[in-house]
């Protein structure tokens, strides 16, 4: 008998007892499973970005769709939380992007996402990036259905992040540490910190260091996109 | 906070099942939670009343039981208890290990009353 499982919990004449076993989030992962034969179907890569706010993401896909923008076609999912700037300046560089006004919302859900595919030609896609809202905790608990999920630390926000954020780190396929351009002048931050970190929560995915200013280290990421986009068509 | 989006989602759940059982309320409602899952059992709590305002769950306890975080060593096949941010081996101190108990976020069980049938 115990005081947490309900086993101490008689029930009233009335009452009785009702065994779910279900997952709480059953419903989104429901609609992410279905994200996820969407992008099959099409032979879309979806990529979950997630990062705290000021990361980089957007000058990052900026980047990006610069250097890869003529060999693949690609399209973007907003997750912002008031304004249409992200989805403005990747619509700049010639790309759709559809904007999910999250409003006050800590993070995107699997219906979210899939509510936005309705506005999106899948068949001219080869890779979908979800640029998720700026939050290092609540995103990671939803599935949205993509292929891989990349998290971006950015050198100002110190190399200690994946032992303080473990359920969104542990979660990356791919940790990419941006605005290394600042390394030199910061000082203080070690890329194998952050990757020892990374191992700590006994998370094997690559980490890259680049920056999407000056171009510096872009060249692992881009080929780690044309090989997953690859693998998919 | 995404405890309150979860816990409309588990009141989603508790009510589809008050609907099966053709019960007019829930009493309690058991739920495992694992610290890897990434919700907050006090946010949990905070959020469940606003969750469960106007439903048959609204006088409701909500019951949450944490569970260990359990990692298997892929060198020494080694089961041992771990922390969040330091999911290592505890025998032999290898980082390649699996999680086997530690992200559950599981509804249970529920107790449901006053059956109209």
């Amino acid at each position: 008998m115990c005081d947490t499982c309900g086993c101490n919990v008689t029930p009233a004449a009335d009452t009785h007892s009702v065994e779910v076993l279900k997952g709480l989030l059953d419903a989104n992962d429901h609609a992410a499973l279905h994200n996820r034969e969407h992008f099959e179907r099409h032979n879309v890569l979806a990529i979950n970005l997630m990062s705290s706010p000021g990361a980089g993401k957007t000058s990052l896909l900026e980047a990006t769709i610069e250097a890869l923008g003529e060999k693949l076609r690609f399209a973007v999912v907003e997750g912002d939380l008031e304004t249409e700037n992200d989805a403005e300046r990747i619509r700049k560089k010639g790309v759709p992007a559809i904007q999910i006004s999250t409003g006050s919302a800590c993070h995107l859900d699997a219906h979210m996402v899939h509510h936005a595919l309705h506005d999106l030609e899948l068949d001219d896609v080869d890779v979908l990036f979800i640029e998720n809202v700026g939050n290092l905790v609540c995103p990671a608990s939803f599935d949205l259905g993509q292929n891989a999920n990349v998290a971006l630390l950015s050198t100002p926000e110190g190399d200690d992040k994946p032992a303080k954020y473990p359920v969104m780190f542990r979660a990356a396929d791919l940790v990419l540490v941006t605005k290394s351009d600042l390394l030199e002048v910061l000082g203080d931050f070690d890329p194998d910190a952050a990757e020892a970190g990374l191992r700590q929560i006994a998370n094997p995915a690559p980490l890259y260091k680049l920056s999407a200013r000056t171009g510096e280290g872009m060249d692992g990421w881009l080929d780690w996109i044309r090989r997953e986009a690859g693998s998919r068509q | 906070m995404h405890e309150l989006a979860i816990c409309q989602a588990l009141i989603g759940q508790v009510v589809d099942v008050a609907h099966e059982q053709h019960a007019s309320k829930v009493s309690d409602i058991f739920v495992r939670i694992g610290p890897l899952s990434g919700v907050e059992s006090p946010l949990m709590q905070n959020a469940f009343p606003i969750a469960a305002a106007g439903t048959v769950a609204s006088d409701a306890s909500l019951h949450l039981e944490s569970t260990p975080i359990v990692v298997r060593c892929a060198e020494c096949s080694a089961e041992s208890e771990a922390r969040m941010n330091r999911l290592v081996c505890g025998a032999c101190g290898d980082w390649r290990t699996t999680l086997v108990s530690g992200d559950e976020l599981i509804l249970q069980r529920v107790v449901v009353g006053e059956v109209h049938v």
